[in-house]
């Protein structure tokens, strides 16, 4: 029987780990991850795990005993949010080109710039080009599924996972959860048992050396390679998943899909916003639905492209700002995916959420809405739009509920 | 599932494949860095003069390569193939044993 709790998405994580029992945790505090290697600390210090924690002097430090640690041949695990992550981008690199399974918990928060600690995804998003598997959560329970699932892709696929979930909305806050057992959790995730590595000394070895322009090509084709064969691997573990669970996890989850007009197309907790506001939708009978995305990397570009076909215009909404001139990065993608098909919807993008602004049932009111009017008028108009900033073009459009004299508008 | 390839250095070569190229760019053994020549980028080469030498051996760890092979307590030729041509060889010879010339390529 599965264990009911109440528990935040960062004691989750760590509880996850706690089951999996890594061989080593390299890891460097930044909010809002810091809980993550805290509590698992204190599972370390209560004899609860016997994995090999080091506390290093930056996320620098944390990735790179992550790479050491899994060349060795160990199974490693670290854990951070935004200018944690950034500072780690040398050797996500490195990690991923050098096919280390490694699994990362990222508590997505804003880069600094003006600095904030607050959630959207311009982190993990900035990381995107990095090799890196990314899978991103809702809920506390996603990112407990996840990141049992990640360890087990990591090392299947042999390619780093990123575990993505949104700081502070699920990382601190507390709701129900359905735990695994451990023995369940351990079986599950098994322990990694790689065919060759630095301390098998039967078998020398050399990683990372010097790819000179010769050779570089041909190993970033085979890390492409490893990306595209990563989706079946990600499939399996899902259904090995639900077998055990009975959750079902697939790389996008279709709301309310089958009849509908319009949809959205969004990533993370804000999708839970948006369920209710098609359920309320729904009960006014307006045809909307929602396809919220779990898998970023690899992108799912032609089964995301026939669900956004089922309706005639799609908001596809950005936590994260590309500073492109032509839309954040899941719309520049979930976009081009839609170029091949006839029969296509109007595609238009929303930035939204960034620095942890709130969106609102409301929000996603006035979004459907726009969306009906490019439907009924066949015409997208601007493709590229915010949600939520306050514009002096539409002073009534946002509402915090304060004077606004403050406000430099 | 991937599966990994795995290969020693002798045999990747410049006309290895996508696919044949090794999981990760792992070399199935250590120590290749001596089978790559990076004694190429040298402007000016050491020469060592036998006669003049006293087999003293500071020249030896002095080289910040691996570029002064000895045998039997004796320094032999220099072995160009990781050479720089850095000259501290050169500066701390006492006996004016190595000579330093401007390398001629054929």
């Amino acid at each position: 029987m599965s264990i009911r709790e109440r528990m935040s998405g960062n004691e989750a994580v760590a509880h996850a780990m706690k089951q999996i029992e890594p061989d080593v945790m390299g890891a460097f505090p930044i909010t809002p991850s810091t809980e993550i290697p805290q509590y698992f600390s204190d599972y370390i210090a209560n004899g609860k795990v016997d994995t090999e924690f080091v506390a290093v002097e930056s996320e620098h430090s944390a990735m790179s005993v992550c790479m050491g640690a899994s060349a060795a041949g160990a199974r490693a695990v670290t854990a951070t949010s935004s200018a944690g992550l950034a500072y780690m981008w040398e050797l996500l690199y490195v990690v991923a080109s050098s096919r280390l399974p490694v699994t990362m918990a990222v508590v997505n928060r804003a880069l600094t710039g003006p600095i904030n600690i607050n959630n959207d995804h311009s982190d993990s998003m900035g990381a995107r080009d990095s090799g890196w598997i990314q899978i991103y959560a809702e809920t506390n329970q996603e990112v407990y599924d996840n990141f049992i699932q990640g360890v087990v892709i990591a090392e299947k696929s042999r390619l780093p996972v990123m575990i993505c979930q949104d700081g502070f909305i699920t990382s601190h806050g507390v709701s129900n959860i359905e735990l695994i057992e451990d023995e369940k959790v351990k079986e599950f995730a098994g322990s990694y048992r790689p065919e060759n590595y630095l301390l098998k000394k039967e078998n020398p070895l050399a990683v990372g050396p010097y790819g000179v322009s010769p050779y570089y090509m041909e190993v970033k084709r085979q890390q492409a390679q490893a990306m595209k064969d990563s989706m079946p691997v990600i499939k399996k573990v899902a259904e090995a998943f639900r077998e055990m669970t009975g959750r079902d996890h697939g790389f996008f989850e279709e709301y309310m899909m089958d009849d509908a007009d319009v949809a959205l197309v969004i990533i993370g907790s804000s999708a839970g916003t948006a369920k209710e506001a098609v359920d309320r939708l729904r009960a006014e009978n307006k045809k909307v639905g929602m396809i919220k995305l779990r898998v970023f990397r690899p992108f799912p570009r032609i089964p995301l492209a026939r669900a956004m076909c089922k309706v005639k215009a799609v908001a596809i909404m950005d936590k994260a700002e590309s500073f492109s001139n032509s839309g954040g990065p899941l719309f520049n993608e979930a976009r081009n995916s839609l170029y091949d098909l006839s029969g296509k919807p109007y595609a238009v993008n929303y930035i939204y959420g960034l620095g942890g602004r709130d969106i609102t049932v409301e929000d996603f009111y006035d979004i459907f809405q726009d969306l009906y009017v490019i439907h009924y008028t066949d015409d997208p108009g601007d493709i590229y739009r915010y949600v939520g900033v306050r514009d002096r073009r539409f002073p009534d459009a946002v509402d915090f509920g304060r004077e606004s004299e403050n406000d430099i508008v | 599932m991937n599966k990994t390839v795995k290969k020693s250095a002798a045999e990747i070569n410049e006309r290895i494949t996508w696919q044949e190229i090794t999981t990760g760019a792992e070399i199935c053994e250590g120590g290749t860095s001596k089978l790559v020549n990076t004694g190429d980028w040298r402007v000016k080469v050491p020469v060592f003069i036998g006669e003049k030498c006293k087999h003293c051996m500071l020249c030896v760890p002095f080289c910040p390569d691996s570029s002064i092979p000895v045998k039997d307590g004796r320094r032999l030729d220099f072995d160009l193939m990781h050479c720089k041509g850095c000259g501290v060889c050169v500066k701390v010879c006492p006996f004016g044993a190595i000579d330093f010339v401007k390398e001629e390529r054929k």
